[in-house]
């Protein structure tokens, strides 16, 4: 068994605004046999990345696996909407970092 | 086979000034429509609350330039959307101002501008929820309540493509639109055209970022839509861009919490069965998509409401005793403005950079800050000087935070400087909501001119 982490498979991973009361996470591979590893792995689904950011899963609103663009995606609400005062990330960019080390077993 | 292209040189014009290189290519391609949204929700509630723009004008008279310039020497009709950032009126009104300004100081030949407008009445809106037709709430949102509508300072309603092709049957060759969703700016075109919804509302989706459905990436670039009746294709202008079916395909859940589905006033754009195929380099050919028309007529709405004023302070800390305990100095220095103003009427926010001021309570490493943290402090309160005071007092007190084992003495937090900043005004979005209406043009009255046809006679 080997281990790889998520930002070592995958070719973009992104957060962004979907609206002003929700974020939306991206995880885009480059070809099938990634996306396909990282599917089968199940180390990236509704209740990881409950866990990862420490939110209730009731809070992700859509896990979807996209065929189309080998891309695995993910929308959370926010706590208050974007920009309200104290809100460390208006564009909500900067919240996809935690996913970059989560750690695949690519023997799965 | 009868075909449409068109060239969006700019996702969100103004944010950023387009890139004239692959805009030009653009151009010598000989689209029928240069277009570009203008707007986008991302920026927070500020601009549309305090009814200000989120860029410089110049940078937005820069784009405004270029395309216009262009569509005049193809002789094509340009096609703005959400004017300004918010596509409040008085955005639209600058837009078309700079129109105006731009066709004068390079002597253009007479053309007829038309522009729409999307703000609404808080009354009209209060009429409907009193008439028993609910605002609905999006994502969670509860139904809208008479005491949120009260807190709102600002609603734009999103139009669809209708005050489009409103405007092109009034054979308008500029168009600046208020508030809209970003694929009207492009479906309104192709549906005037005859082309099919389903079509049309895809060229639409696809153009709206201009080269964020390229790759390798790179934004401001211009790319090229091509609509018939069977297909829509996507080019990439820059030289060294493509679209691919990967990035197309990528593109269709860019910034949307569900891939499949884009919902518009009117109907629902349905991405589930879509094909894409490389036609050749730069090119991606999508086919399948379908359109399913909405039962019942609802309009989203924005709405943003002030908060108060607001002053920023910021400090530093690099004693790793008071960074483990930088919750109890912030407590301090909240407790510090509770005896100054009492315990409401005022707002105070902490963010700490190097520990969880991005992330907050998502960060997973909040456990674990850096040898060094930035406190950034606001100060909210309904007049400028007590937001100012709140701030100070916020910001000022962590200085004299009191730790029962700090070894520094002298002072607890360091400063850049030592004061604070006024700040663009506290405001929060208050309406994520839609709106039932009977007709698709009665919130969005439209307007029309002739512009540079007195070049002449004003001589």
């Amino acid at each position: 068994m080997s281990n790889k982490k998520l930002s070592d498979l995958a070719k973009t991973i992104r957060s962004k605004n979907a609206g002003t009361d929700k974020i939306t996470f991206d995880v885009i591979f480059r070809a099938a046999d990634a996306y396909e590893l990282v599917k089968r792995s199940g180390a990236l689904s509704r209740d990881s990345v409950a866990s990862l950011l420490k939110i209730d899963p009731a809070r992700i609103t859509d896990f979807v696996e996209y065929d189309p663009a080998y891309a695995i995606k993910f929308t959370i609400l926010r706590k208050r909407p974007s920009g309200s005062a104290g809100d460390g990330d208006i564009f909500g960019a900067q919240q996809y970092a935690p996913l970059l080390d989560i750690v695949i077993d690519d023997a799965a | 086979m009868k075909s449409l292209k068109i060239i969006c040189p700019n996702g969100h014009l103004g944010f950023a000034p387009l890139k004239v290189e692959s805009f030009r290519l653009g151009v010598a391609e000989k689209p029928d429509y240069i277009a570009a949204d203008s707007g986008s929700d991302d920026i927070g509630p500020v601009p549309l609350g305090s009814d200000t723009c989120a860029s410089p004008a110049s940078w937005q008279e820069h784009d405004l330039e270029q395309m216009l310039l262009a569509a005049r020497e193809l002789g094509v009709p340009m096609i703005i959307g959400s004017a300004g950032d918010t596509g409040s009126n008085s955005r639209v009104d600058m837009y078309v101002g700079m129109i105006r300004d731009i066709a004068r100081r390079h002597n253009l030949p007479a053309f007829r501008i038309g522009w729409f407008y999307s703000e609404l009445d808080k009354e009209l809106v209060r009429g409907k929820i009193r008439s028993g037709s609910a605002v609905k709430g999006l994502d969670a949102r509860d139904d809208l309540t008479e005491d949120e509508l009260d807190a709102t300072t600002r609603i734009v309603a999103m139009a669809g493509v209708h005050p489009f092709v409103s405007l092109l049957e009034e054979k308008c060759d500029v168009i600046i639109g208020g508030r809209c969703s970003d694929s009207a700016v492009f479906a309104a075109p192709a549906l005037y055209h005859g082309f099919p919804e389903a079509q049309s509302y895809y060229l639409g989706k696809v153009l709206e970022c201009a080269s964020f459905c390229a790759e390798p990436y790179g934004a401001k670039e211009t790319v090229l839509g091509e609509i018939t009746d069977e297909w829509v294709e996507v080019t990439a202008m820059h030289p060294e861009q493509r679209c691919t079916v990967a990035s197309v395909a990528g593109h269709a859940m860019y910034e949307r919490s569900n891939p499949y589905h884009e919902f518009v006033a009117g109907g629902m754009l349905d991405m589930t069965d879509c094909h894409y195929e490389q036609v050749s380099d730069k090119t991606t050919r999508v086919t399948g998509m379908r359109f399913v028309p909405a039962e019942e007529l609802r309009v989203k709405l924005e709405g943003s409401g002030k908060v108060g004023e607001r002053y920023v302070g910021m400090a530093g800390i690099r004693d790793p005793y008071t960074i483990s305990n930088v919750d109890e100095v912030m407590a301090w220095g909240r407790r510090q403005v509770e005896e100054r103003f009492g315990p409401e009427g005022w707002e105070l926010h902490f963010n700490v950079f190097g520990r969880d001021g991005i992330m907050g309570e998502m960060e997973p490493l909040r456990d674990r800050p850096g040898h060094e943290v930035l406190v950034v402090v606001q100060g909210v309160a309904p007049t400028p000087e007590m937001a100012e005071e709140v701030a100070i007092t916020g910001t000022r007190q962590l200085f004299y935070a009191r730790l029962p084992d700090v070894k520094g003495t002298a002072g607890g937090v360091s400063f850049v400087f030592d004061e604070v900043l006024p700040a663009s005004p506290a405001h929060r979005w208050t309406l994520n909501h839609t709106m039932a209406v009977e007709k698709p043009l009665e919130l969005f009255p439209t307007a029309t001119e002739i512009v540079g046809a007195k070049t002449f006679a004003d001589a």
